[in-house]
């Protein structure tokens, strides 16, 4: 599988899904800059985390209207692959390629620690080495990640199976569940299509035993399937 | 020609950071506040033939750009 990375201005994850992605399909991503124009040829584009164009206007409002994220729309209109985490998943919300807001925590609070997940659809190309329903732990750091769609939308999204992950309680650490204030628990969704997913959580920060766990890696193994 | 635009968010949206103002309010003692939200101000400058075309233009950027109509309503004003 070939995959590309695109990098913005302010974007910190980049570095780090290129290593999980050289660790799962064996090559470099190619490291797209958000100067360009287009994208090469590609089975997976990845829209990393971090603070694009310093999170001026709204998180990923600016990125959404740079030339390389046009191009990026037209390799997902031929159906490449689109991954957006953290930052990547605001992009997304905000091009119109994925349904939805995100929205300062409810607690207004910079929040960054493992979370617990529901995989709500493992028949995606992202999550078919999840289990349906499993529960899984990967990091989130955000500060605008509170999932929002009015009740109309939010329907029509779960109705049309688009929810991947929802935030879950973990038993075993006491955690509750929902950090952020997400509607219906929100923390990752698909378009129509299911070739464009965007999530919160960190996966490529949980893809390694010595760094806090491999829940994640799997997410990217799927896409190799 | 200059223009004032002015985004909030929308009624039933949450907003946190104006619940959190409330809040501080209440704590300097101003008892009689009810509710606070908070938005945006943008000032734009631009050329512009007459106002209606000014403000057809400045409507499309907020739709485009300067507000998410998903959680956001706005308000131009040319000054």
């Amino acid at each position: 599988m070939k995959a590309a990375v695109i990098v913005f201005p302010g974007s910190n994850c980049d570095r780090d899904v290129a290593v999980t992605l050289e660790a799962v399909t064996g090559q470099k991503p190619a490291m797209v800059w958000h100067g360009e124009t287009a994208v090469p040829r590609v089975d997976l584009i990845v829209l990393p985390g971090g603070f694009s164009y310093g999170d001026y206007l709204r998180s990923g409002a600016m990125a959404a209207h740079s030339p390389i994220v046009r191009a990026v729309k037209d390799e997902a209109k031929r159906g490449v692959a689109v991954l957006g985490i953290c930052n990547g998943f605001q992009i997304l919300t905000e091009a119109g390629l994925l349904p939805g807001a995100l929205m300062r925590n409810a607690s207004l609070h910079y929040i960054c620690r493992d979370v617990g997940l529901k995989v709500d659809r493992a028949d995606t190309p992202f999550t078919n080495a999840y289990a349906p329903g499993e529960q899984v732990t990967m990091p989130i750091a955000h500060k605008d990640g509170a999932y929002f769609a009015d009740d109309e939308a939010l329907d029509r999204i779960e109705g049309e199976g688009q929810v991947v992950f929802r935030y879950a309680p973990r038993p075993d650490t006491g955690d509750s569940g929902n950090p952020n204030g997400s509607r219906r628990d929100i923390a990752g969704v698909v378009d129509g299509s299911h070739r464009i997913m965007g999530l919160m959580p960190h996966p490529e920060r949980a893809a390694d035993a010595a760094l806090g766990g491999t829940d994640g890696r799997r997410l990217f193994e799927s896409l190799t399937h | 020609m200059k223009a004032r635009i002015t985004v909030m968010l929308k009624n039933g949206v949450l907003d946190p950071q104006g619940r959190a103002i409330a809040n501080a309010l209440h704590s300097l003692g101003f008892d009689n506040v009810e509710d606070v939200r908070q938005g945006k101000l943008i000032e734009v400058q631009l050329k512009a033939a007459d106002e209606a075309s000014a403000k057809g233009e400045l409507d499309a950027m907020c739709r485009q750009l300067l507000a998410n109509p998903i959680i956001e309503n706005y308000r131009v004003e040319l000054l």
